[in-house]
């Protein structure tokens, strides 16, 4: 065949963005002088249907066999040329990208240095498009099934979903039950909803559905393989509760010796349970769990004469042989729906929340407002002799958000509005209580959210605009000292109740996940999306999509609709039931490849593995690429010492002219 | 477009300020004067407004605690910016005679209190001290302070500092005459020029000694060293740092008892600052007989003597209660029999509040080394 290479070379205005500072005729000339080169055109907008147009034209009619791009990142529109080219019948990867927007027009002023940069890129595409070679797309089956990990509304919502469309789905959570933190939440702004009323349902149908598999008290201990195709390892902690025969009923909690003894998390530790617990009524799976940390029975081998909930459990469900369970299964998608941590407020010391019973987390002021909570939906502080109805209270907007100093910068965008719901609920509850907001901004930014905040003050909830720098007492009063910064007028409030507006925060293990999967974190520690806005449920690890705060602050309705966009997301995966992995991947030379396992410890996707080969008779250790795993990174072509492992695209021989194009040798 | 504009949005990073009030919720002392130090963060980006603003009084109120740089959530430094307009009437001489005097005895006689620097030395008659020299190894080289060297009321800290030194074993020397004010009230009075060319003496002064730790008494000091001279070879550490191991290790032996009951009031310049909560509390622990209370307002939340930020040369005009008398009140409140500080500037403003308030008959302040010294 006559592979000579017949090259064109598009050159693109972007508009003004490239024209503006590039010459873009001198560099269409440039490049028609080039060798190989037949065509050379410039063109206002390549990447629109002319522009396409042109290209696929001349390639008809001149015979071209190589296609160079002068616009913009490759991150951009290489996918967009290659499909042009496949388009008529060219190979895509006969494709190279010169890119004088990000690398030369945007970053320059000196409109004859720029243009004359251009041509070197574009003398330095044309040298290596010349060298390169076609490449063949694979495609690999997809596991119909999906992994969510984190039980909260987003997982639940994701499960829905990707369960209702027919695939299967392994939904697992690592606290005794899913719900997560809405389950903790007593109405919902900006309706008011009462929380559990709309998540109950929601996770009943999760429990009841014939393609969810639902891993509660479990934890994902390690995942192999690549999209398509990931093995999952879950460990099934033991509960010390056969799952099978409880029912419920919960006369072993009320039996046990530490009953009311121990803070309870889902109470946001206000309320308390005992070592053997429900989490909250409603919880599902509604069974029962033995906290081995605090049970002293599994703790000190002892619990009276024998363990009381073992007595009273007429099931005979107690087990204090269980023990943990590993289950492996295969998944083609994986959904990451981790959810938060609320802010610690005891990193704000200046806010006494250590100190003083009576300053409180809003997520403590929640369950206490919560029916379900641990006051009956009295608010009431404190205990005995001591407790009281608060009459003046405050809140204090933005602890821990936009907060350099505890490290994080970014806005945690629900506080605003779940300080306005809670405002309402103290003045619902206690009418004669004077309610304060202390703010130093009110974004209500989300559908009706405005409105509320209206309405909330409307019904007497004063906002004073100023953020207090401190809390201390004075006699049996909380003293805020703050500033009214519309008025300049420094001030000391006295209060009996301090409500915190705590942020939100990554999970302290977040790491693990990381590990895991392989993800990666923005600078507020939030897992990262693939692109902030075309690719926001995406991660850069192929397969893997995220929902809820996992990926950053977000109210429920934006969670809910970011589930349905991960879940939607694997279903494309899994519905089309195969994927194509990438062509532009590592290739070994394995007469060449001396077997050190260099490329294999540089791997960061443990894609490369030594293989015993027969040369010659003997048998000899080379490296070997596992095409469904590499991501074409090309740091194992890098280090290799021999120049055996090359990536396809990539190859010394073809960029080493590109390189020598630029100037930097010969 | 004028530079000197440029250099103070860009030196404050004013532009960074949300006027979120932080700084002025925080500020101790908007309970008795006119500073409003978030409103000068949002007036001087103007930069014609700066020598008016420079003019307004309450600039001199500030004690340069730095509550208002702990407390802001951008990491501005709010109290610079105080001293920057300082600064402007340092430059233009329109300062009072006081500070004047000040800084111009620290550039004389390396101290602002107008003493001979000969004299320097004078605390340690009759005692046994251990000087270092230059280029010789010394584990903990020891910086007095100008206050607690020149001032009688103090000197006890640093004679008490040199026995518990003696006694305990541990490898020391002082600097002697040649020792200079760290400057700390230099940068706080807006002399930056001075203030500068002091780090630089001090810096070579300091490093002609092979020392492993600078040990200041006065947690002014400490924090200047610590955290404005960046050239500094020795780690810089308060005395309470080493007192703590002193006492861990257990080199030093208290005898007697102490039958008191103990408050311990947080120098700004320690605690909110650096961060050093803990240490001057384990020394308290360790008292014999003593019983030892917290102030509501502790720790981080401490609450300022106003002896700080140049206070001690320039009076406020405020009439209302001093901070400190609210401190010696609260207390006495407590029923303390001794206000422990471990500041020399603390010991004299408490001091004095404490004498105002008619308080000398039931409490007394006392800085810690005065304590521990009564019992080695």
């Amino acid at each position: 065949m006559n592979n000579k290479p017949k090259i064109g070379v598009y050159v693109c205005h972007c508009g003004i963005n490239i024209a503006k500072t590039v010459d873009v005729d001198a560099v269409t000339e440039f490049a028609s002088h080039l060798p190989n080169v037949k065509v050379a055109r410039n063109y206002s907008y390549m990447c629109s249907d002319p522009g396409q147009l042109l290209i696929r034209e001349d390639i008809k009619k001149e015979g071209l066999n190589r296609v160079v791009v002068a616009s913009c990142s490759p991150r951009m529109h290489e996918l967009t040329f290659r499909k042009t080219l496949a388009e008529t019948g060219l190979n895509p990867y006969y494709l190279e990208m010169a890119n004088i927007r990000e690398q030369c027009s945007w970053v320059h002023e000196d409109r004859d240095r720029a243009t004359s940069k251009a041509k070197k890129l574009v003398a330095s595409a044309v040298s290596k498009v010349r060298l390169l070679e076609p490449l063949q797309e694979k495609e690999v089956d997809v596991e119909p099934a999906t992994l969510i990990i984190g039980g909260g509304i987003a997982g639940i919502q994701a499960a829905l979903d990707i369960a209702e469309a027919g695939f299967k789905v392994y939904l697992v959570e690592k606290t005794p039950s899913i719900g997560g933190r809405m389950s903790q939440l007593d109405k919902t702004f900006p309706t008011l909803d009462c929380s559990a009323c709309i998540l109950t349902p929601k996770m009943v149908d999760v429990a009841g559905h014939p393609n969810i598999e639902l891993f509660t008290y479990s934890q994902v201990e390690d995942v192999s393989g690549y999209v398509g195709n990931f093995d999952v390892k879950v460990r099934r902690k033991a509960r010390y509760v056969d799952m099978d025969k409880c029912t419920g009923c919960g006369a072993c909690a009320q039996e046990c010796r530490l009953a009311g003894r121990i803070p309870n998390d889902f109470d946001a530790g206000i309320g308390k349970r005992g070592a053997i617990y429900l989490p909250f009524p409603q919880a599902v799976p509604a069974k029962y769990t033995i906290d081995s940390t605090r049970c002293l029975f599994l703790t000190r081998g002892k619990c009276g004469k024998s363990p009381k909930c073992v007595d009273a459990c007429a099931a005979g469900a107690i087990n204090f042989e269980q023990k943990d369970e590993i289950v492996e299964f295969k998944v083609g998608a994986i959904i990451v729906a981790t959810g938060f941590d609320v802010f610690d407020a005891s990193r704000k010391p200046e806010y006494g929340y250590n100190d003083y019973e009576n300053v409180i987390t809003a997520l403590e002021l929640e369950r206490l407002v919560s029916a379900s909570g641990p006051t009956g939906g009295n608010i009431v502080i404190g205990t005995g002799d001591n407790a009281f109805v608060p009459k003046e209270v405050a809140f204090i907007s933005c602890v821990g958000s936009r907060d350099k100093s505890v490290g994080n910068e970014y806005c945690s965008r629900v506080c605003c509005m779940y300080t306005a719901k809670l405002a309402h609920l103290v003045k619902e509850k206690l009418p004669e209580a004077n309610v304060r907001v202390y703010y130093m901004d009110v974004r209500a930014f989300g559908k009706g959210f405005e409105e509320f905040y209206d309405r909330v003050r409307r019904e007497g909830v004063r906002y004073i605009r100023g953020n207090p720098s401190e809390v201390f007492k004075r006699g049996d009063k909380l003293v805020i000292k703050a500033e009214n910064t519309l008025t300049s007028t420094p001030l000391e409030d006295e209060v009996d109740l301090v409500v915190l507006a705590v942020g939100l925060e990554p999970r302290k293990d977040a790491r693990e996940i990381i590990d895991l999967l392989r993800l990666s974190q923005s600078a507020d520690r939030f897992y990262l999306e693939a692109h902030p806005k075309l690719a926001p449920v995406n991660t850069a690890t192929d397969g893997v999509f995220l929902a809820g705060v996992a990926q950053g602050p977000k109210d429920i309705p934006d969670t809910v609709a970011q589930a349905k966009g991960a879940a939607s997301s694997a279903l494309v995966l899994l519905s089309s039931g195969k994927v194509k992995i990438g062509a532009q991947i590592s290739s070994v030379n394995e007469a060449t490849c001396r077997g050190c396992g260099f490329c294999v410890e540089i791997c960061p996707y443990g894609a490369i593995e030594l293989v015993t080969v027969n040369r010659m008779g003997h048998p000899v250790s080379v490296a070997r690429v596992n095409e469904a795993l590499c991501k074409g990174c090309g740091a194992c072509a890098a280090g290799c010492l021999s120049g055996s492992i090359q990536q396809k695209s990539f190859m010394d021989r073809q960029i080493l002219p590109q390189i020598a194009a630029l100037g930097g040798m010969r | 477009m004028n530079t000197e504009l440029q250099s103070f949005i860009e030196k404050y990073d004013l532009l960074g300020c949300i006027q979120c009030g932080r700084c002025t919720g925080g500020c101790p002392v908007t309970v008795r004067t006119n500073l409003n130090v978030r409103r000068f963060v949002y007036d001087s980006i103007d930069q014609d407004a700066l020598d008016e603003l420079a003019k307004l009084p309450e600039i001199w109120d500030c004690t340069a605690c730095n509550t208002c740089a702990v407390r802001c959530p951008k990491g501005l430094k709010p109290v610079e910016v105080l001293i920057g307009l300082r600064n402007i009437l340092v430059e233009g001489g329109a300062v009072q005679p006081t500070v004047r005097d000040a800084l111009e005895s620290v550039f004389r006689e390396g101290n602002p209190w107008d003493k001979p620097r000969a004299t320097r030395s004078d605390w340690m008659q009759g005692l046994e001290v251990k000087i270092a020299e230059p280029g010789e190894r010394v584990e903990n080289l020891i910086f007095v302070c100008c206050t607690i060297a020149y001032d009688p009321k103090v000197q006890v800290t640093a004679k008490n500092l040199v026995k518990i030194l003696n006694k305990s074993g541990v490898d020391y020397g002082f600097i002697g005459d040649s020792e200079t004010c760290c400057s700390s009230e230099v940068h706080n009075l807006g002399e930056e020029g001075l203030f500068e060319m002091m780090i630089e003496d001090n810096t070579e002064l300091l490093n002609s000694y092979d020392a492993a730790r600078l040990v200041t008494i006065s947690p002014h000091c400490y924090s200047t060293f610590k955290n404005q001279y960046p050239g500094l070879k020795a780690e810089v550490i308060h005395y309470t740092h080493l007192l703590k191991e002193i006492l861990e290790e257990n080199k030093l032996e208290l005898n007697g008892e102490f039958p008191q009951k103990i408050v311990y009031h947080d120098p700004c310049f320690l605690g909110k600052q650096n961060d050093v909560f803990d240490e001057p509390r384990y020394i308290l622990g360790r008292i014999p007989g003593a019983e030892v209370v917290e102030f509501d307002r502790s720790r981080e939340r401490s609450l300022c003597c106003e002896g700080g930020g140049g206070k001690m040369w320039v009076e406020s005009e405020s009439r209302l209660e001093r901070l400190a008398e609210m401190r010696v009140k609260d207390a006495k409140a407590l029923g303390a029999s001794i206000l422990a500080v471990a500041c020399p500037f603390c010991v004299l403003t408490l001091d004095d509040a404490l004498k105002a308030k008619g308080f000398e008959e039931e409490m007394r302040v006392a800085e810690l080394l005065e304590i521990i010294g009564e019992l080695v």
